[in-house]
């Protein structure tokens, strides 16, 4: 981080302007106007002098700040480059994980669809030859297909517990995409702390050149009608303004005679 | 209530094509299979308003399915523009969306939106709203 604390030659400065002050002070008491007018033009060499080597100084610590936001002007292999390639990164992985996930789905809700209705099927069916409902025909029919159901049920049902540890290995995307995720944070949060450094660095300048800036106005912008775009997902539900659940929604919408 | 419904579900068309509008395919084929659940199988996909305007303006179809966030044309957008259309004025339109902000609500109400529903959301919230829709657009 650049050090941008100038007090310390800033009292320097002024100890030294006042020596000069001083002096000049007590030849003009002494009548030597001669020696005054000489020391007014030290002050100024002085003024001068502290300018340039703190315009030199800025100069040199906005350089090492700019340095350090690692921000490659010509693009390739900057902090911040890297960063857009770790969300994109974020983006694959959540992407072939969701679609890895509902293709598992997919291919298990068959399995598990023929294993309950074959199963509601064949116990309407047991249920006849328990009320004796059934003749020998219908009974050898009947155990030939319990037969099949028990092998195949057993089959499907393997298959969806396999299934079912697919989805739970597809969920490895949080742990991969969650470090990319504080890197970025990271990242971020390092240049906001430098960026305000180089605000700061800013404020300074105008200090020392003694800048004064008219802002051109701190009336706030008329009002204009809402502006309504879309924000994405609310992080915060409680926060002014945000709908806290589906349920909201509807009693909002059904205030509104929906 | 629960009466009502049943009849309901028979009343509707499971046949009915309904496009389905969202920048994230991970999202539209989440929707298409609880759609698919729900017995509705004639479906099509676009992936913004731009992509989805032409596909309604040429395309028959019964109802819309819309996010609200997307690149190029946002589903509010989209929304005006088929209230705008004398054709497609009247075509049922479900927005889907993580927008959650009452002004929002609010503007899509305006906008003429038939249903609203706040992502994350559950099949069953999402087959309440199409009944509700098709009950408020039939009866």
């Amino acid at each position: 981080m650049v050090d941008v604390n100038l007090e310390g030659s800033d009292s320097q400065v002024s100890s030294e302007i006042r020596s000069l002050a001083e002096n000049m002070l007590e030849n003009l008491e002494q009548g030597d106007v001669g020696k005054a007018v000489a020391l007014v033009n030290d002050l100024n060499q002085l003024r001068d002098q502290t300018l340039y080597n703190e315009i030199g100084r800025l100069t040199r610590a906005l350089h090492d700040s700019i340095k350090n936001l690692n921000v490659d002007t010509v693009g390739a292999a900057s902090d911040i480059s890297e960063t857009t390639d770790k969300l994109a990164y974020v983006l694959t992985m959540t992407d072939k994980s969701a679609n890895r996930t509902m293709d598992i789905a997919d291919a298990g809700g068959p399995l598990a669809g023929s294993i309950s209705e074959r199963g509601a099927e064949l116990s309407e069916r047991w249920k006849k030859f328990r009320n004796r409902e059934m003749n020998t025909a219908e009974f050898r029919e009947l155990s030939k297909d319990i037969d099949e159901y028990l092998v195949s049920s057993s089959k499907n049902a393997a298959e969806i517990r396999t299934q079912f540890s697919e989805i739970v290995l597809a969920q490895d995307f949080q742990d991969l995409t969650g470090q990319v995720i504080h890197k970025v944070i990271n990242l971020i949060r390092d240049v906001e702390g430098r960026l305000v450094t180089l605000i700061a660095m800013a404020g300074q300048v105008d200090q020392i050149t003694g800048i004064n800036h008219e802002f051109e106005s701190s009336t706030p912008a008329p009002e204009q009608g809402p502006d309504i775009t879309p924000e994405g997902p609310q992080t915060d539900s409680t926060a002014d303004g945000v709908v806290g659940s589906q349920d909201d929604v509807d009693d909002l919408l059904s205030s509104l005679g929906f | 209530m629960v009466c009502k419904s049943r009849i309901l579900e028979v009343a509707l068309d499971k046949n009915m094509k309904i496009l389905i509008v969202d920048d994230f395919s991970t999202m539209r084929r989440i929707v298409k299979n609880l759609l698919r659940d729900l017995g509705f199988t004639n479906t099509q996909e676009a992936d913004d308003g731009t992509t989805a305007l032409p596909m309604l303006q040429n395309g028959d179809f019964d109802f819309l399915v819309t996010d609200w966030n997307m690149p190029g044309m946002t589903g509010l957008d989209l929304l005006k523009h088929v209230r705008q259309d004398d054709r497609l004025k009247t075509l049922p339109v479900l927005m889907v969306t993580a927008e959650a902000k009452r002004d929002q609500i609010v503007a899509a109400a305006q906008a003429g939106v038939n249903g609203y529903v706040v992502k994350p959301f559950t099949a069953a919230v999402l087959k309440e709203k199409i009944d509700k829709i098709f009950e408020r657009v039939e009866g």
